[in-house]
């Protein structure tokens, strides 16, 4: 939890518990603040304290040269999805959306997901191809790369796998259910510049893109989408790409399933077919129940969810509460959300944040004052296709419970008479 | 879209031959082309030469693979590789090689480029070839004197080869 959540209105169970447990704090007022004190020794309210850091020179600058955040802030960090996880290098982690603030996801909260750990890749030692049914092969540099002209958009990131224990099963937070989702300023060079370069063969309708980790990860990509937004991303927010991220060079599929946006990318070849890899065919597919699987679902639904409050956080008691959260649409931008108290039955179309950008997350908010009963607050998101985020119910009905990828129902979250706030299928 | 205008406006812009381009990027060589067309299409395209047969294939299997996939395939620690038939359409459905693959090209692809995960890319075509013809053995789609090469793999037909639809959404209205 961040500070400033603790001076809002809920405070994390877990820390909750500990204060309880540790020397019989009163868990009443702001604990969290004063049980965190270091040791001024006053109450942080009283009026007539000079703190001891207005009394002294602060830190000097450079102090580190890269900056870190707070001290008081590290807790903030990505997660491991729980039982889920038996090898560490195949994996993913969370990203901690009850703690962010505005629609940007700080680099080092961007969730992770790889097939074979991250790769240490010297820039000047890596090299793209573009080859196959194109005009001549081409090998660019990363030098080469950075020359083109460059772009900068703010996307959402969405692993086609959020949500996926929420079919069957209730995950415990919002980084639990919805953290395999994170949004970046992204910069790099339109595809469609790069292959320009090649000349595309008009025959090629996809593109078979392969990273350069020990998966040597492979996607196809269709040709319609690699000429329309599709970037090769060298930066995130400000500052080269994380390795985490693909360092040096990404795809980057606005509004695609995120396995498409290929790290680490090192090889383009342009194809008549599809190229039927493993993680488009065993993976990343998703089973109906009849038995079929849906191949190359590539669009991400609308979607949203709040994430404050949200799973494992506490009300303090009735009063003011500020609902926020999260909406966004692979097929373009947020038209509308709205946000229900009472587990459906009545709704309040919620404010928007702006910006509000195409495949790009939303940030929403609807006051609210809390009563003290219990309550079910869930969230809808609109898009500009007219589309609206389902029900479970419907989504259930549709898919059935085995698809496993692309979870984008409605999430609630009921908030109990104590305050604790806890994940329902409603 | 925002890249079609661009391409337009040098398109415009130029008007001479080539003006579309911007000249960056060298000619890549036949050898690194040649070196990194590592992928296998279900046609068989991009298979290299070579052969492997089952009884080859158990051997490499044993030592390399069924540490995490089981002294059978199946599975534990990691991914299930054998089984499954029939249970797509169950409330228990189990995703193998056998019962969900529609390729037989995308093993040699996968096992070539990712596996084993200790020593990705450190087999052999040969080697690559006898574990795929044990691994269609193991899932009784070939028999047990089955030999697997560029011509043989991609004439294998999957049972699910039929089994995948394309993306209706959205679905849900």
């Amino acid at each position: 939890m961040s500070s400033s959540d603790n001076r809002s209105r809920w405070i994390h169970l877990s820390r909750r518990q500990f204060f309880r447990r540790s020397a019989g704090v009163a868990i009443s007022g702001l604990v969290p603040l004063a049980g965190r004190a270091t040791g001024t020794g006053a109450a942080p309210d009283s009026p007539n304290l000079v703190p001891p850091w207005m009394k002294t020179q602060g830190r000097p600058i450079l102090s580190p040269p890269y900056g870190e955040r707070s001290p008081y802030e590290v807790a903030v960090v990505r997660i491991p999805i729980p039982g889920r996880t038996n090898t560490t290098t195949a994996a993913a982690s969370l990203t901690p959306l009850q703690s962010l603030h505005g629609i940007i996801t700080p680099s080092g909260l961007v969730f992770e997901r790889h097939h074979a750990g991250v790769p240490d890749i010297p820039p000047q030692e890596h090299r793209l191809l573009v080859h196959g049914l194109v005009e001549r092969a081409l090998i660019f540099t990363m030098d080469d790369l950075m020359r083109f002209p460059s772009v900068s958009r703010i996307h959402f990131l969405e692993c086609s796998g959020n949500s996926a224990g929420e079919w069957k099963a209730r995950g415990s937070t919002v980084q639990v259910t919805h953290g395999l989702l994170s949004c970046c300023e992204w910069t790099g060079v339109p595809l469609a510049l790069v292959l320009q370069e090649a000349g595309v063969d008009p025959r090629a309708k996809w593109l078979l893109a392969e990273g350069a980790d020990a998966a040597a990860m492979t996607r196809s990509i269709p040709m319609e989408k690699a000429l329309d937004d599709a970037l090769l991303v060298y930066a995130q927010n400000g500052e080269m790409l994380r390795p985490e991220q693909g360092y040096p060079l990404r795809l980057f599929l606005p509004g695609f399933e995120g396995n498409m946006s290929v790290k680490w990318l090192r090889r383009l070849k342009l194809g008549d077919a599809p190229f039927m890899t493993r993680e488009e065919t065993s993976k990343y597919t998703d089973l109906m129940p009849d038995g079929t699987a849906r191949q190359f679902t590539f669009v991400m639904e609308a979607k949203s969810v709040i994430v404050r409050p949200s799973g494992g956080q506490m009300l303090r008691g009735p009063g003011f509460v500020e609902i926020y959260g999260y909406a966004w649409s692979g097929r373009g931008r947020i038209r509308r959300v709205d946000v229900s108290v009472d587990g459906g039955r009545s709704w309040r179309e919620a404010r928007l944040q702006e910006p509000v950008l195409p495949k790009c997350l939303t940030a929403f908010r609807v006051p609210w004052q809390w009563d003290g009963t219990p309550a079910l607050l869930q969230s809808r998101a609109q898009d500009d296709t007219d589309y609206w985020q389902p029900a479970r119910s419907a989504l259930l009905a549709a898919r059935g419970v085995d698809s496993y990828y692309h979870y984008n129902a409605i999430q609630s979250w009921r908030i109990g008479p104590d305050g604790a706030v806890e994940n329902v299928h409603a | 879209m925002y890249t079609r205008s661009l391409c337009l406006l040098l398109l415009v812009a130029g008007g001479a031959a080539h003006a579309d381009r911007l000249g960056i990027g060298a000619p890549a060589s036949a050898e690194i082309v040649r070196a990194w067309n590592i992928d296998v299409a279900p046609n068989g395209e991009g298979l290299p030469p070579g052969r492997g047969s089952v009884s080859a294939g158990a051997r490499i299997y044993a030592e390399r693979c069924a540490a995490c996939h089981g002294p059978n395939g199946e599975g534990k620690p990691q991914d299930r590789l054998t089984g499954g038939g029939g249970t797509l359409a169950s409330s228990d459905p189990v995703k193998t090689i056998g019962s969900f693959w529609p390729y037989a090209t995308t093993l040699f692809d996968y096992v070539r480029r990712a596996m084993p995960f200790n020593a990705p890319q450190s087999l052999g075509y040969e080697e690559v070839y006898a574990l795929v013809a044990y691994l269609l053995y193991l899932n009784g789609i070939v028999q047990a004197d089955a030999v697997m090469d560029q011509h043989s793999l991609p004439a294998v037909r999957m049972p699910n080869r039929d089994g995948f639809v394309p993306d209706p959404r959205p679905d849900i209205r």
